[in-house]
């Protein structure tokens, strides 16, 4: 028995490299490893040209200048014999022996005073121009050469010509043409992965701070304050956009004259400025009473109505300015344009500005209240009170859900998308507040982060290859396709990142900052993000130098950038152009390494 | 005046930290908690101000009930308490001006310290707190470019800010050496005899105990094991408090 166990042992490890070797074999079948075409000449060949070609970046070119030595000739040889005739010595000149020949036969052709070491083709030429070629010419360091050529097949009475050319580079060395276009294409690439890296950086920091488990582990909630949140933030939703449409109809109709549309621009801050100023006091020393804390909300509310229209005013003059200056600006037209593009995406930005507003503030409404019933209303009645609201914001959310997922998969059956969720989710939401005290805390801050990061996952996981088809659809070829596809890969991989980053800060100052009373904004603003801003730089930095990289893909799918050029040198098989291309994207990303890390040691 | 009232808590996976803990402070009191690390010092302080949420008990500040606060209350109850640390937790890359204001967070509008707005009045007042400390010229400094002992008298003049009429000290002077402790705890001293601020402060070393506390309290293992002055503090009740096998050492 002692003897057994070493050999099992050995054995089991003989297995083990049996199951190792069929493992690899297998993975060498698969992949279909092939040696022999490794070996194969004509590939080694063909490898050869192509790395030769991509060591050689189509950068610069030369002015070619060329020199044509031409000598006549007879085929046959005419009855009376043929001489050739004299040429001027002086310059390159040819002779051949003999002067006429019969086709097919051979005859030697000799150089002089050619450019030392050029070389050229050979070519005859019939009666008929056709230029064929009968073999090539390499002259000596004296500028001499002699070489062999067998006469074709083309017989004819009159005088033919036998001709050699060399081309030489001539004056200084130019860009090439694929140079200029490398270039062109390397500053949209930058660009484009500038405004994505932007767009999705704008994204990203806001929604890192609800991915981050140690900010939102201790959000909790009410029952009745998430009930009234969830039935009321909806409800802000809708409010506000139809503010927003309603300020853009009065703005619309008093900016039709330029006099009004000032007018309304220095008007508005002028009362709302003050106005917030009373709203919100720098500092509260005493507790207000009610009656101010009401007054002054409405005062907010007001406030931020008229800042809304001041907002529209401002949008649509800076659409009027850009669209003025635009064409009076010569070469910086795209100035003006974008000027006026600015305008747009605020006046586009306004509504979701308006919703995300009367959402917050609906949303801290219902929040107040909540909490104001389960403080002061008597148990039974506040129990009441959640469970009829729970109810309803089951209900509100499974409908508004089924409703998102009409828009998808088009049910277009009201049992399907509005009777059924609602009778489910009243159930749920009956349910919950049944088993529920109104007062318990849920851990609403949990459920938040647990959301964002299951989004952030998914919106990870689709390449900006594949959003970039998408957005080819939207908004047609080009690199704005390319910016929106990279923008959305860009807010879901930094969103993740930066949460890691929050979630590792000290919670000392934090700790801290709470003690002193600070609100939860108060204390991430204090506390947080100081300790944030050198690894959100780095990890900002990086992503635009991912994004240069990313669109020389997004190219191949239409995204615009160099990859679009780099995609069509590489089919067109000309690798000199392709290597100029990875060589300027290599430089890119080489420059802004350097670039990242002067910001980061400047901001540490 | 502090009430705490059989304060008990008992954190997520069963560490009992405090076991019905009940005692009074008076208003301008210099109270000293002592007690071996992980006795519930800490817990303690951090429960006075709800940093930790405590599991049983009551504690009445100024006859208000702190453990039943609500998040709006706890702001308003939170500015008139002042917290000193033992790691100071000052926010390393923030000027030491801005990490003094963080000390006003409570009492400015949320909403204009978000975008770093203070009132003219409060930032005399950091400068007017830097000065008592000593430490005004070095306002503009980044906090972690100060040393140890002038990083802690930062945390004092963050805590000052709030006007408080209490501090919090959780062992203030455990990372620095005798000389900048006797310094700090005079800085402590100083605010509870002239502005009459009720200080309480952990404490590791019973001489720091007998130079500055009025009064102590000891913790062992979660329970009130003394209270009384520091002079009562003898041998028996030394074993007591920190053990069998404890020497003194100060």
């Amino acid at each position: 028995m002692k003897n057994l166990k070493p050999i099992l042992r050995s054995l089991g490890i003989g297995l083990a490299v049996i199951a190792v070797i069929i493992i690899y074999a297998f993975g060498f079948q698969v992949t279909k490893v092939n040696l022999d075409e490794t070996r194969n000449p004509r590939r080694q060949q063909q490898l050869t040209r192509i790395l030769r070609a991509l060591a050689k970046p189509d950068l610069l070119t030369y002015e070619k200048e060329e020199v044509i030595v031409t000598q006549q000739f007879m085929v046959p040889c005419p009855d009376g014999g043929f001489t050739t005739p004299d040429v001027d010595r002086s310059g390159p000149y040819i002779t051949i022996e003999p002067a006429c020949a019969d086709p097919r036969s051979m005859v030697t052709v000799k150089g002089f005073n050619f450019q030392p070491n050029s070389s050229g083709p050979i070519a005859f030429i019939p009666t008929s121009q056709v230029n064929l070629g009968v073999g090539d010419f390499e002259a000596d360091a004296n500028g001499e050469f002699t070489t062999e050529i067998r006469i074709p097949a083309r017989p004819d009475s009159a005088v033919q010509t036998i001709r050699t050319i060399t081309r030489t580079n001539v004056g200084a060395p130019k860009i090439s043409k694929t140079a200029v276009d490398t270039w062109d294409k390397i500053v949209e690439t930058v660009f484009l992965a500038l405004l994505a890296t932007t767009l999705g950086t704008l994204f990203a920091i806001p929604l890192s701070f609800i991915a981050a488990k140690n900010l939102m582990k201790d959000v909790k909630s009410p029952l009745i304050s998430i009930a009234l949140n969830l039935l009321l933030i909806p409800l802000g939703i809708f409010v506000g956009i139809q503010l927003s449409n309603y300020g853009s109809q009065i703005a619309d109709l008093i900016s039709r004259s330029v006099v009004g549309n000032i007018a309304g621009l220095v008007i508005a801050p002028a009362i709302a400025v003050p106005l917030v100023r009373w709203a919100l006091p720098q500092a509260e020393l005493t507790r207000p009473s009610p009656k101010t804390r009401i007054l002054r909300t409405l005062g907010l509310i007001v406030s931020v109505l008229i800042g809304i229209l001041g907002l529209q005013f401002l949008a649509k003059i800076v659409i009027q300015l850009g669209d003025f200056l635009a064409p009076k600006l010569g070469s910086f037209t795209f100035l003006g344009t974008f000027i006026s593009d600015m305008g747009d995406i605020l006046g586009m930005s306004i509504v979701v500005i308006t919703a995300a507003l009367a959402a917050g503030i609906f949303s801290s409404i219902g929040d107040r209240t909540g909490k104001l019933i389960t403080s002061h209303v008597n148990k039974p009645a506040a129990k009441a009170l959640s469970m009829l609201l729970s109810m309803l914001a089951g209900a509100l959310l499974a409908v508004l859900v089924m409703q998102s997922l009409n828009w998808f998969y088009e049910f277009d059956n009201l049992a399907v998308t509005i009777y059924w969720p609602a009778v489910i989710g009243g159930a749920i939401g009956l349910v919950t507040s049944v088993r529920m005290a109104p007062k318990d805390d849920l851990p609403v801050g949990i459920v938040l982060y647990y959301i964002a990061r299951t989004v952030f996952n998914a919106l990870r996981s689709i390449e900006a290859l594949v959003w970039v088809i998408v957005f080819v659809v939207w908004v047609g070829i080009g690199p704005f396709a390319g910016v929106l596809a990279l923008s959305l890969h860009t807010i879901a991989a930094l969103a993740k990142l930066y949460s890691e980053q929050v979630e590792s800060i000290l919670p000392g100052p934090m700790e801290a900052v709470t003690a002193t009373g600070a609100n939860r904004l108060q204390s991430i603003v204090y506390a947080v993000v100081p300790q944030i801003i050198p690894p959100y730089i780095s990890f900002t930095m990086y992503r635009w130098d991912i994004n240069v990289r990313m669109s020389t893909i997004i190219g191949f799918a239409g995204g615009g950038g160099i990859g679009f050029l780099l995609y069509q040198n590489i089919n067109l098989l000309n690798y000199r152009g392709a290597s100029l291309q990875m060589l300027a994207i290599a430089l890119v990303v080489a420059s802004m390494d350097y670039l990242s890390s002067r910001l980061r040691e400047k901001a540490i | 005046m502090l009430k705490v009232q059989n304060l008990t808590k008992q954190y997520e996976g069963g560490v009992q930290a405090l076991r019905d803990v009940s005692f009074e402070v008076p208003k301008g009191q210099f109270l000293a908690v002592i007690g071996l690390s992980g006795s519930g010092k800490s817990t303690l302080l951090r429960c006075i101000n709800r940093l930790v949420e405590p599991t049983g008990g009551k504690i009445f500040w100024n006859d208000v009930d702190v453990t039943a606060a609500s998040e709006e209350d706890m702001r308003f109850i939170r500015r008139k308490i002042g917290m000193v640390f033992q790691h100071f937790n000052l926010v390393a890359r923030s000027s030491v001006l801005t990490n003094v204001l963080a000390g006003r967070l409570g009492y400015v509008n949320p909403f204009w310290s978000l975008i770093n707005k203070f009132p003219k009045s409060d930032y005399d007042k950091a400068m007017h707190e830097l000065g008592r400390v000593s430490i005004a010229d070095k306002a503009q400094y980044r906090a972690d470019e100060l040393s140890g002992g002038q990083q802690q008298r930062v945390g004092i003049a963050r805590a000052m800010m709030q006007d408080p009429e209490m501090i919090l000290a959780d062992e203030p002077v455990a990372s620095l050496d005798p000389v900048l402790a006797h310094s700090i705890m005079a800085y402590l001293e100083q605010i509870n005899q002239e502005e009459g601020v009720t200080v309480l402060c952990s404490l590791h070393f019973l001489d720091l105990v007998h130079r500055y506390a009025d009064r102590v309290i000891a913790l062992n293992e979660g329970r009130l094991v003394f209270d009384g002055l520091p002079q009562e503090i003898d041998d028996q009740k030394f074993k007591d408090i920190y053990g069998r096998d404890a020497e003194r050492v100060g």
